[in-house]
């Protein structure tokens, strides 16, 4: 049996100077999902765990703030979260079992930075900012600027991952993120895609259409006819690189146009070209393309949905 | 490092020294010798090592003991009453066969009695959602789903 020490230290403070007394040669563990399996797998073997369950500056929920220490289930029971942050909100539905987001933590999702990380696309089309604290000062990187590779990040060693800071959108924004897998449960995505975008208004004549089983062109129809312009947008993709990334093309190819069926078949082959899946067992990388151009398409019309039907969930058996 | 830890186990104040590499689920077992709680994959992918921490379903096998300590930990055998009566969990689990070989059944039921302590008339997709944690190679969880249903007194 492995042996090490175990610290709960409740402050920030007090973690970082553990870790310093360790030589940081320990490792921080939060909700442990990650980290206790790696041990039981044996492939991390550490001198000490120092566990940041009880630190109370990483518990703050509020707002534009998402303190590290939240837990998924936590993101999931928040109504905020799920009126201003939807994509984060599907994510954190949509991870793991009740048992894992009872205590994993959106913080510990960000850092371990497995190329399938459920949080890391929303934070991403959410332009979410972390903070990350250290004995010597504090920083903030852009989230996009903090994924480095798989399991790889620009964390340091003594350095802790406070917070996020995302803004709040106007009420034309609707953001939603898809998670493409096997199983209902307890799966990892073969590929996760989220959507954020701005609309130039939100009165959409045609908003009964969305709820309707009509043909994806003619609502397409309906926003050509309405000049329904995207304003803004997000697109991230999952499982599709070695790290979470940004269709940026894509979101460019979307910004200040008027909506319609060509221009979304476009961005969403944009975006299959901005991805470089690979080969893995829970899929093929010609079928992750595939899917990539699907779900964008899908995503963008679920976010759209969002806007024009704030308050309602998006209907899973209204595939678009 | 050995260390004394208190916390409260099915409703008993319990004083034990654990090592601080252990998880909950080996003092369970190994230790207590509450062998009610079961140890399938020990990744925190199949729920068998349900226990209740605090009001909240968690995997015994990813908690690392030290985190149960002051906490209050209810396992399967907390659920009979002192006079050897079933919880009705238990009691619907039995009379509508939602029990085969029996290995999820303790976690099963640790998750339904998390979702109806705090919900007491849980839709289906609510009970489906709080078992999806739990695998089960024998019922194909429609008997499961019926017991914490007739649980629920829905």
């Amino acid at each position: 049996m492995l042996h090490y020490d175990y610290h709960k230290p409740d402050s920030l403070k007090e973690a970082l100077g553990l870790m310093a007394q360790y030589k940081d040669e320990a490792v921080f563990i939060a909700g442990g999902t990650d980290v206790m399996v790696q041990i039981e797998q044996r492939k991390l073997k550490p001198r000490a765990l120092i566990s940041l369950r009880n630190v109370v500056d990483l518990k703050r929920n509020e707002d534009t703030t998402i303190g590290a220490g939240v837990t998924l289930r936590e993101l999931q029971k928040n109504p905020m979260i799920q009126e201003h942050f939807s994509a984060l909100h599907d994510a954190a539905c949509n991870l793991g079992s009740i048992q894992i987001r009872n205590v994993a933590t959106i913080g510990g999702n960000i850092c371990t930075a497995a190329p399938s990380a459920d949080t890391a696309c929303p934070l991403l089309v959410l332009d979410a900012k972390a903070l990350l604290v250290s004995a010597t000062g504090e920083r903030e990187v852009d989230i996009d600027e903090f994924f480095v590779g798989p399991g790889k990040t620009v964390l340091r060693k003594g350095e802790i991952l406070k917070e996020f800071k995302i803004r709040r959108f106007t009420e034309n924004t609707g953001s939603v993120y898809i998670k493409h897998t096997r199983r209902a449960a307890m799966d990892l995505p073969i590929v996760g895609i989220a959507v954020r975008i701005t609309l130039n208004r939100n009165d959409v004549k045609c908003r009964d259409a969305l709820c309707a089983l009509e043909p994806i062109s003619k609502i397409m129809g309906y926003f050509e006819d309405e000049e329904l312009k995207c304003e803004d947008a997000r697109i991230a993709m999952g499982v599709v690189a070695p790290r979470p990334i940004r269709a940026r093309h894509a979101e460019a190819a979307l910004k200040g146009k008027v909506l319609s069926e060509k221009l979304i078949a476009e961005v969403s082959e944009i975006a299959v070209s901005e991805a470089s899946p690979r080969d893995s067992v829970r899929g093929e990388a010609w079928y992750r393309s595939e899917m990539v151009k699907v779900l964008v398409k899908r995503g963008i019309m679920k976010a759209i949905e969002r806007i024009v039907r704030p308050g309602e969930v998006v209907y899973p058996e209204r595939l678009w | 490092m050995k260390r004394e830890m208190m916390f409260k186990l099915n409703g008993e104040a319990v004083n034990v020294e654990v090592e601080s590499a252990w998880t909950l689920l080996y003092l369970l077992r190994e230790i207590l010798e509450l062998t009610g709680t079961k140890l399938g994959c020990g990744y925190g992918e199949c729920g068998a090592c349900t226990v209740i921490m605090d009001g909240q379903a968690v995997n015994a096998c990813l908690v690392p003991v030290l985190e149960a300590e002051g906490k209050n930990v209810t396992t399967i055998e907390g659920l009979v009453q002192p006079d050897g009566q079933l919880h009705p969990l238990q009691r619907t689990f039995i009379d509508h066969g939602a029990v085969q070989c029996g290995f999820c059944t303790p976690g099963m039921i640790m998750s339904a009695k998390a979702l109806l302590d705090e919900n007491q008339s849980p839709t289906d997709e609510e009970i489906k959602e709080s078992i999806a944690g739990n695998l089960c190679r024998c019922t194909g969880y429609v008997k499961i789903i019926e017991a914490v249903k007739a649980a629920s007194g829905r």
